[in-house]
C-alpha cells in the first residue's frame, strides 16, 4: 500500500468532511429561508448567522477539487467530465446563491428580496443536491471506459445511488442547519428550530444511511461497518441533546454523524476513487490516479502547515461572531437618498432654492 | 462547431469575463486598504468616508468575483479532462495551494471585515482586510505560476509520456510567472486607479453642477454644503478629490509598472514563444522594424497578404532584445522550425477525435493577436495620460463644468478594463495551437508540450458544452447588468449610500471615535453590519 496516496485520500475525504460540516449547515440555511422563515426578519436573521462565514466554508468544497485535481489528476479528470451536466446545475446554484447573499439588502424593494431569496433556496438546494449525488457516485460507480471516459452519453451517469446521496445531503443539510440555527439565534425562531429539528431529525438522516449502507454491502469493511453503528448512536444522541434543550451538544452529536458518516463512506471505497459500473478492471485507484510521490510529498508539507491554520483562523471567525442573533438585533432596513437625485440647486448663501424632496 | 471549438469559446469567454471582477477585487482591495490604514493613521473623518464607500462597491465587485471563479476551476476537468490528465502531477499543485493558502486567506478575513466594523479592535478590523487582500494576490501568484507553466514549462521530467514534477523551485519560481505576476497586479491597480479617477470625477462635477462647489476668480475651488443632502457637506468634498488624487497617481504608477514588467515579459516571450511575438507584428518576414500599422489580411495563412504600411525600423528589435539592430525572426522563417520540430499533421491518435491528421496551424490567429497586443498598451497608456491630464486640470481643485469630459471620465473607467483582457486574450491566443507550449531551446524539457487539439474531454458531448457555454453566458450576462446597475445606484448615493448614518444627521466621522477603540461588549450591537 502507497503511504503518500493513503494520505491523500484522508485528506481528501477530511476536506469533504470539512466541507459538509461547514457549508452542510449554510446550506441548509439557505433552503429554510424559504422552508421555515415566515417573514423578512425572520430571513435576516437566518442570513446573519451565517453571514460572515458562508464564504469561506465554501473554500472547503474549492480546496476539495483543487486538492483531488493535484493529488489525483486521473479521479479529479473522470468524475467532473463524467458529471458535466450534474456540475453546471451546481456551478450555476452556487453563483446565484453567492450573489444572491450579497445583493438581497442591495436594494430595498419586496421583490428584489423575493427574488434573492428563492436564488438562495433553490441555489442551496441545487448545491447540496449535486454535491451529494456526485460523491455518492464517485463512491459507488460510474460508467468508466479504459480512459477513465464516461460511456453512454450525457445522462449515462445516473443510478439510484445518485438520489440517495442527492437526498442526503440535502436533508442533512437542513436537520444540520436547523441544529445551527437553535444554537446561533435567539427568541422564537431559536425555539421554533429546536422543535423542528427533534421531529425532523430521525427522517432526516435516513436517506444518508441509505447511501452509507449501500456502500457498505458494495465494499465494506468491520471498521467501517462499526462507523455506521457510530453515525447512529451520535443522531440518537443529537435528537436525545436537543429534546433535553441542549443545543449546543445537540449540534456537536450531528457534527459526529456527518463525520462518522463519510468516514464509514470513504473508507469502504478506498483503495477504489472511482469505480467503473463497465468493467472492475478499469476502476480508479488510488495508485493509478495519484500524482508522483514528489508532487504527493510537497502538498502534504504545505497541507500539514496550512490546513491547522485554515482551522485556527476560521474557529477564531466564529468566536469573535459567537453571539446569538436575533431580532431585536436586525438592523431597520434602509433606504438612501441619493446624492445625486434630481435637480438641486443651491444659492450663492448655501440656501437651498429647490430642497431635494424625500426619496422613497 | 464540434466539441474543442465550444469549449474554447466557453473557457475564453468565462475566464475574461472573471477577469474583469478579479483586476477589479486586487486593486481596489489594495486601495481600499491604503485608504483605511490612512484613517487608522491619522483618523481624519474623510478616510473614514472613503474607505465605507469605496470598500461598499469593492464588496459589489469581490463577490461576483468568486461566484465565477469556481466555474474556473471546475472546467479544467469538466471541459478539458485529458489536459486535466496530463498536466495534473504539476498543473494541479498551484491549485490546490490557491485554494488552500489564499482563497481560504480571502474568504475568511475578508467576512471578517466586512462583519467585523465596531466588533473587532480597530487594529485588528484593519490587519483583516490587510490579510485579506494579501491573501488575494497570492492567489494571483499562485494561478499566474500555473499559467506561466502553460506558457513555459519548467521544472518536470516526462515519464510515460506525462510531466511529473521533479522541481517544486524551478515551477514555484518560474522566470515567465515571475515578471507576469507583477505585470498582472499593476495591471489590476490600473483598473482600480481609473475606477477611483472617473467616479470621484464625477461627483465632482456633479457638485459643481448642482451649486454646492463653486470658484473663486483666482480659480481655486470653494467648497459649499447642501444641508439637505445626506452626506453633501464640506467633507465630502475633499472625499472626492482625495479619491480623485490617488486614482490619478495609482493610475500613473501602475502604467509605468506595466509597462517596465511588460517589457521584460516580451522580451522573455520572444525567447520562449517567438511565434507568438512574431504574431502579435504580424511580422512574417525577418526583420528589426515595428510595426505601427499594418494592413491587408491578418487571417491569411500564407502571410502574403500583409504589408506593413508604417514601421519604425529598429523598434521590434528594441522589444525583443534591448538593441536596435539584431534581426528578430518572422513567421515565415518559425513555421519551418516548428513544422521540423513538432510536426506537421497532429497525431494519428483517438484523443485527436476528427481532427486526427489534420495539418497543424502554427500561426496564432493574427488578427487577434496583432491587435489584442496593441489594444493592451493602447487602452492602457490612454488611461495613464488621462490621469496625468486629469491631475493638471484639476491642480486648482475643482474638475471643468464641461458636460463631455465628465462622461469621458467615467467611461475612461473601461479602458483598463479594455487593456487586461486584450492583453490575456493576446497571450492566450498567441499560445495556440499549443495549450501547454514548447520550450523552443533545447534545455533538456523541450519535449513538453501539448496540442490544444488533444486536451478537450474525450467523452463529453459538443451538446453537453454548448448547453453550459450557452447557460453559463446567458448568466453572466444578466449578472453583469445586475452589477453594474447596482454599482451606478451606489455611486449615485455618495458616501450616504454606504455610511446610513450621515443621512440621520449624526456623523460620528470626526476624529477617533471613542467607541470604536474597544469592541461593544453591551451586546447591543451584535451586528454592526447586517446582511
Amino acid at each position: 500500500m502507497e503511504l503518500l496516496p493513503t494520505i491523500w485520500f484522508v485528506a481528501i475525504a477530511v476536506l469533504w468532511t470539512g466541507y459538509l460540516f461547514l457549508e452542510g449547515f449554510d446550506l441548509g440555511v439557505g433552503m429554510l429561508m424559504k422552508l421555515f422563515a415566515r417573514n423578512n426578519t425572520d430571513r435576516r436573521v437566518l442570513l446573519n448567522t451565517i453571514g460572515p462565514v458562508w464564504d469561506g466554508n465554501e473554500v472547503w468544497l474549492l480546496t476539495a477539487a483543487g486538492a483531488t485535481f493535484a493529488a489525483f489528476p486521473l479521479w479529479y479528470a473522470s468524475l467532473f467530465s463524467a458529471l458535466y451536466l450534474p456540475l453546471l446545475a451546481v456551478l450555476v446554484a452556487l453563483i446565484f446563491r453567492a450573489v444572491a447573499f450579497e445583493y438581497r439588502g442591495k436594494v430595498d424593494s419586496e421583490r428584489w428580496r423575493n427574488r434573492w431569496d428563492w436564488a438562495i433556496a433553490v441555489g442551496s438546494f441545487v448545491a447540496a443536491f449535486g454535491i451529494g449525488a456526485a460523491l455518492a457516485l464517485t463512491t459507488t460507480g460510474l460508467p468508466l471506459n479504459a480512459n477513465g471516459d464516461r460511456e453512454g452519453g450525457p445522462m449515462s451517469w445516473f443510478s439510484g445511488y445518485a438520489l440517495l446521496g442527492g437526498f442526503g445531503v440535502v436533508a442533512f443539510a437542513l436537520v444540520h442547519a436547523l441544529a445551527f440555527l437553535a444554537l446561533k439565534t435567539d427568541g422564537e425562531v431559536r425555539h421554533r428550530a429546536r422543535r423542528w429539528f427533534v421531529r425532523l431529525v430521525p427522517a432526516a438522516v435516513l436517506p444518508m444511511f441509505g447511501w452509507m449502507v449501500a456502500v457498505q454491502f458494495l465494499s465494506g469493511k468491520p471498521w467501517t461497518w462499526a462507523l455506521v453503528a457510530a453515525a447512529v448512536v451520535a443522531v440518537v444522541l443529537a435528537w436525545a441533546l436537543a429534546r433535553a434543550g441542549s443545543e449546543g451538544r445537540a449540534f456537536g452529536a450531528l457534527g459526529a454523524f456527518i463525520v462518522c458518516a463519510t468516514a464509514s463512506i470513504f473508507g469502504a471505497a478506498f483503495p477504489v476513487v472511482i469505480p467503473s459500473t463497465i468493467d472492475p478492471a478499469f476502476n480508479l485507484t488510488i495508485s493509478t490516479a495519484s500524482s508522483s510521490d514528489y508532487t504527493l510529498g510537497l502538498m502534504s508539507i504545505v497541507a500539514a502547515v496550512g490546513l491547522p491554520l485554515v482551522i485556527a483562523y476560521q474557529a477564531w471567525t466564529y468566536w469573535v461572531f459567537r453571539r446569538r442573533v436575533s431580532a431585536a438585533h436586525i438592523p431597520e432596513a434602509h433606504g438612501f437618498l441619493p446624492a445625486i437625485a434630481a435637480k438641486v440647486l443651491v444659492s450663492k448663501d448655501g440656501a437651498p432654492t429647490n430642497p431635494v424632496q424625500p426619496g422613497k | 462547431m464540434d466539441a474543442l471549438e465550444i469549449a474554447r469559446w466557453q473557457f475564453g469567454i468565462t475566464t475574461v469575463y472573471h477577469f474583469m471582477m478579479v483586476p477589479l477585487t486586487i486593486g481596489l482591495g489594495l486601495v481600499v486598504a491604503i485608504i483605511q490604514t490612512l484613517w487608522y493613521r491619522t483618523g481624519k473623518p474623510e478616510y473614514l468616508r472613503m474607505t465605507k464607500f469605496w470598500g461598499k462597491l469593492f464588496l459589489i465587485n469581490f463577490i461576483m468575483g468568486v461566484a465565477t471563479g469556481i466555474v474556473q476551476e471546475f472546467q479544467f476537468g469538466m471541459a478539458w479532462s485529458e489536459y486535466s490528465r496530463f498536466v495534473g502531477d504539476v498543473f494541479g499543485a498551484p491549485l490546490a495551494l490557491e485554494a488552500l493558502l489564499a482563497f481560504f486567506v480571502e474568504s475568511t478575513f475578508l467576512g471578517l471585515w466586512i462583519f467585523g466594523w465596531k466588533q473587532l479592535k480597530r487594529g485588528v478590523h484593519l490587519a483583516c482586510l490587510w490579510i485579506a487582500v494579501i491573501g488575494s494576490v497570492f492567489s494571483a501568484y499562485f494561478i499566474i505560476v500555473a499559467n506561466s507553466w502553460m506558457q513555459h514549462p519548467v521544472g518536470v521530467e516526462m515519464v510515460d509520456g506525462r510531466p511529473v514534477m521533479t522541481d517544486a523551485w524551478a515551477v514555484f519560481t518560474n522566470n515567465t510567472a515571475l515578471v507576469a505576476v507583477p505585470h498582472t497586479l499593476f495591471g489590476a491597480l490600473a483598473v482600480a486607479g481609473a475606477f477611483l479617477l472617473g467616479i470621484a470625477w464625477y461627483h465632482l462635477w456633479r457638485r459643481r453642477h448642482d451649486g454646492i462647489d463653486t470658484v473663486g476668480k483666482d480659480g481655486r475651488i470653494i467648497p459649499g454644503a447642501a444641508p439637505h443632502i445626506p452626506g453633501r457637506d464640506k467633507a465630502d468634498y475633499t472625499v472626492w478629490m482625495k479619491s480623485l488624487r490617488i486614482g490619478a497617481v495609482v493610475a500613473m504608477i501602475s502604467f509605468a509598472g506595466t509597462a517596465i514588467t511588460g517589457d521584460l515579459q516580451g522580451k522573455l516571450m520572444f525567447e520562449q514563444q517567438p511565434m507568438k511575438m512574431a504574431a502579435a507584428e504580424a511580422a512574417c518576414h525577418d526583420g528589426t522594424g515595428f510595426s505601427v500599422l499594418s494592413v491587408g489580411n491578418l487571417g491569411a495563412k500564407n502571410c502574403d497578404d500583409i504589408v506593413a504600411v508604417i514601421e519604425v525600423p529598429g523598434i521590434l528589435s528594441f522589444l525583443a532584445k534591448g538593441d536596435f539592430t539584431t534581426e528578430v525572426k518572422g513567421v515565415n522563417s518559425l513555421l519551418g522550425e516548428y513544422k521540423e520540430k513538432y510536426g506537421t499533421h497532429l497525431p494519428d491518435n483517438p484523443l485527436y477525435g476528427d481532427r486526427a491528421g489534420q495539418e497543424i496551424q502554427y500561426v496564432p490567429v493574427m488578427e487577434v493577436t496583432y491587435w489584442g497586443f496593441r489594444m493592451m498598451i493602447g487602452f492602457g497608456g490612454i488611461a495613464a495620460l488621462a490621469a496625468l491630464l486629469a491631475l493638471w486640470v484639476t491642480r486648482k481643485g475643482a474638475v471643468p463644468q464641461s458636460k463631455w469630459l465628465m462622461r469621458l471620465a467615467v467611461f475612461g473607467i473601461l479602458a483598463p478594463f479594455g487593456a487586461n483582457a486584450a492583453g490575456w486574450i493576446f497571450t492566450e491566443m498567441g499560445r495556440q495551437p499549443f495549450v501547454v507550449a514548447p520550450n523552443p531551446d533545447m534545455n533538456g524539457i523541450d519535449q513538453v508540450f501539448m496540442f490544444t487539439a488533444a486536451a478537450v474531454s474525450p467523452g463529453v458531448s459538443a451538446g453537453e458544452i454548448m448547453t453550459s457555454l450557452v447557460v453559463l453566458t446567458a448568466i453572466y450576462a444578466v449578472l453583469l447588468v445586475v452589477e453594474v446597475k447596482l454599482l451606478v445606484k451606489y455611486v449615485r448615493g455618495g458616501v450616504a449610500s454606504a455610511m446610513p448614518e450621515l443621512a440621520h444627521g449624526g456623523d460620528s466621522t470626526e476624529g477617533h471615535d471613542k467607541d470604536n477603540d474597544t469592541p461593544d461588549k453591551s451586546g447591543d450591537d451584535v451586528l454592526a453590519f447586517a446582511y
